[in-house]
């Protein structure tokens, strides 16, 4: 569904991701790792365009997002993004943040978009908190609606940039529950974390990226048994103490 | 738009205009930043001193300079400082004060007041820490103020302070209201004269620009340079 | 002090015929506030939209946005006054140049006054913009394009309702001073508050009843503007929603 070709993209003259290349197939779950500055966030927000790159291909279900021609808003209505730091709209209710995209991108109408808004904020378990604002939210709460909007959109595929990072201990496993259901149900998801709980858990893949490239791209049981590469191997004696 | 424009007479009367006009206009503004600048920075330690009726007096005293139009102010104290020069100098009658004098003490007690608020901000970011350690060194009040404290914050609050300082030259074209001679009052009495009001504020306009915007653009290097350093 | 203190000056008749001094002076801050409404109008809508353009991505847009902000505060408010009076009639075409020329006064005032007052307040009103949109984390802008919401609709439904409560203490003193500048406007023959107390000034010969007068009601006005404000504030306040204060602007 997802694919990666030889991607390779520069903040002016210091390059962020070389030749980087990658599938991810439909209902596959495919977790990506790495330390600081390895380029994990940057090449999961150029396949929603987020990020411009200057080389190689990325095409999401055939369409190919490098391409000027594509209609940019139609495709990123389709697939979902999770932030790091949630980025719950402060200014708007729950139900409100989770209504916006559906009727202004989706056309859906009001009571159509609420009525599904609030199914899923209930599959959330957040419903109780329709009316209330972001600010008066924790954090996992908050990143438990952003998922919620996101799968409003009914996403073809969901990315997810470090989505328990920004959050206390005590929370990072609400958050985790949900993303392992949604896994459980199918749906393509790529996910840059440092949790490898999660992805022992219900990740297909493992794609390990280093100072801007693809180092190691295996599955799973590979990965974790006898991951290739030196660095992969440092970098995973390392987490996993923790 | 007919070419009866004649920009020649901004040619004839340059002399005028830069030797009288302008002269008073930065010399207004060099004094009543020097002064606004020192009287601002007393009324900013006033404003954060523990001593409430001080506090409050500074507070009002700037929140009022603050919520009347400059024009007014200048009316005031065109009027108002010959009775004060007559009280202080015991004399019976009001004394003649020319818009020079009247002038520079309006623009150094007006923008006293924004300076003030511009040096509280400044004091207040010099970090606690820098007041203790000149106490616990010994030294009183007024050293740690003078020797620790403003030195920090007047370079912290720098640029800010010279942006002010732009405005108020901006703000001198204002004694038109008191028919005094600065640039824009000199050429206001060229234009009359000569009949060539649109050449004349069109050039006032143009030489405000590139003063001001020159200034401006210097500041904004400054402002560069001391976020290298920092 | 050789002064004579006569407050009763305030309920004499003015010599102009519009009742007591003291309504007279009233009806100068009904044309201050005119003047200033209509110039607040100008420069929310002008410079709203200067300070949204000058934080896209496109270059040349910012860059003429750069221009006119540059143009206009860099210039005396004086001095812009003016050549809106004097100089911009004259290179108007000569119909519309001479059609503005006998407009009667207060128009002829009035008119530039708004105009002039309008560009210089909608300079400030577009820093303010600008920064408070700048203020927001980049992830807002992110979040919404991530949705699929065009550039457009990024602003109006997630930047903009954010950067304008953020702002909205800044911009009650630029109200303020919209009030306070629409003074500068007695030089090209507005009969404003301040110079109507310089006229009664001049008829009276009643110096500080007439300047303390106007002083009191400037001040009467800005507690009425700064009450407002503070409910408006309380009105459009998100809860969770804390907006960050900032050092003290320079300016008036």
């Amino acid at each position: 569904m997802i694919s990666i070709k030889n991607v390779s993209k520069w903040y002016g003259s210091f390059q962020v991701l070389t030749d980087c290349s990658t599938e991810v197939a439909k209902g596959e779950v495919v977790v990506v790792c790495g330390p600081s500055g390895s380029g994990k966030s940057t090449i999961i927000k150029c396949v929603n365009a987020l990020e411009p790159f200057q080389k190689g291909s990325i095409t999401v279900e055939g369409i190919s997002v490098g391409d000027p021609k594509t209609n940019l808003p139609k495709l990123r209505s389709r697939i979902g993004m999770v932030f790091q730091n949630f980025e719950l709209f402060p200014h708007m209710t729950v139900t409100e943040n989770l209504t916006l995209g559906q009727v202004k991108v989706l056309g859906r109408s009001s009571a159509e978009a609420t009525e599904k808004g609030l199914k899923l904020l209930d599959r959330v378990g957040l419903l109780a908190h329709k009316d209330k604002y972001p600010g008066q939210l924790s954090g996992g709460q908050q990143q438990r609606v952003a998922i919620a909007r996101a799968l409003s959109m009914d996403p073809i595929a969901m990315l997810f940039d470090e989505p328990t990072s920004a959050l206390d201990p005590e929370m990072i496993n609400e958050v985790l529950d949900v993303m392992v259901e949604l896994a459980k149900e199918g749906m393509t998801m790529m996910v840059v974390t440092h949790e490898m709980g999660f992805a022992r858990k219900v990740a297909h893949r493992v794609i390990f990226m280093d100072a801007g490239r693809i180092v190691e791209d295996a599955k799973k049981e590979e990965f974790f048994g006898t991951p290739r590469s030196e660095r992969a191997q440092l970098f995973l004696s390392k987490i996993l103490h923790h | 738009m007919d070419s009866g424009f004649d920009f020649d007479v901004i040619q004839r009367s340059w002399g005028y205009l830069f030797r009288e006009g302008m002269t008073f206009t930065v010399t207004l503004t060099l004094l009543a930043m020097s002064g606004g600048i020192i009287f601002g920075t007393l009324l900013a330690m006033m404003r954060l001193s523990a001593f409430k009726p001080l506090s409050w007096l500074a507070g009002a005293y700037v929140n009022l300079m603050r919520s009347v139009p400059l024009v007014l102010v200048i009316f005031w104290f065109f009027f108002l400082v010959p009775y004060i020069g007559a009280w202080i100098l015991r004399e019976p009658n009001p004394i003649k004060v020319g818009a020079w004098m009247s002038a520079v003490i309006t623009f150094t007690m007006f923008e006293a007041a924004y300076y003030a608020e511009i040096m509280r901000a400044g004091i207040q970011s010099v970090a606690r820490g820098q007041v203790w350690s000149g106490y616990a060194l010994g030294l009183n009040y007024w050293q740690t103020m003078g020797k620790i404290v403003l030195p920090q914050a007047f370079r912290n609050m720098l640029p800010v302070l010279l942006t002010q300082t732009i405005i108020l030259f901006q703000d001198t074209s204002l004694v038109y209201v008191i028919s005094a001679t600065d640039f824009l009052g000199a050429a206001s009495k060229v234009a009359n004269r000569d009949y060539r009001l649109v050449e004349m504020y069109t050039f006032v306009a143009v030489v405000y620009f590139v003063i001001s915007y020159g200034l401006s653009t210097l500041v904004k290097g400054l402002q560069n340079r001391i976020a290298i350093i920092r | 002090m050789g002064y004579n203190w006569h407050w009763g000056i305030l309920l004499e008749k003015e010599p102009g015929g519009t009742g007591i001094y003291l309504q007279y002076l009233i009806v100068g801050l009904g044309w201050s506030l005119a003047t200033a409404l209509a110039a607040w109008v100008i420069a929310l809508v002008i410079g709203s939209l200067v300070g949204t353009l000058r934080t896209t991505p496109m270059p040349w847009v910012v860059r003429l946005g750069n221009l006119y902000v540059e143009i206009f505060r860099n210039i005396p408010l004086i001095v812009q006054m003016f050549l809106w009076f004097f100089v911009m009639p004259e290179l108007l075409p000569k119909e519309l140049g001479d059609w503005i020329k006998q407009m009667p006064p207060p128009w002829s005032s009035y008119i530039p006054a708004v105009l002039c007052l309008g560009i210089y307040t909608s300079v400030r009103i577009a820093e303010q913009v600008r920064a408070g949109i700048q203020s927001l984390p980049r992830g807002q802008g992110m979040a919404g394009t991530a949705m699929g919401l065009t550039a457009a609709q990024t602003y109006r439904y997630v930047i903009l309702p954010q950067a304008f409560r953020i702002i909205l203490p800044p911009i009650t003193s630029e109200f303020m001073n919209v009030i306070k500048n629409s003074s500068v406007a007695l030089t090209i023959g507005l009969l404003e508050l301040t110079g109507r107390a310089r006229a009664m000034q001049e008829f009276s010969f009643h110096v500080f009843e007439a300047f303390a007068a106007a002083t009191v009601i400037y001040l009467l006005t800005n507690m009425v503007v700064v009450l407002g404000m503070r409910l408006l504030e309380k009105k459009v306040r998100v809860p969770g929603l804390i907006a960050a204060a900032g050092a003290p602007l320079p300016g008036h």
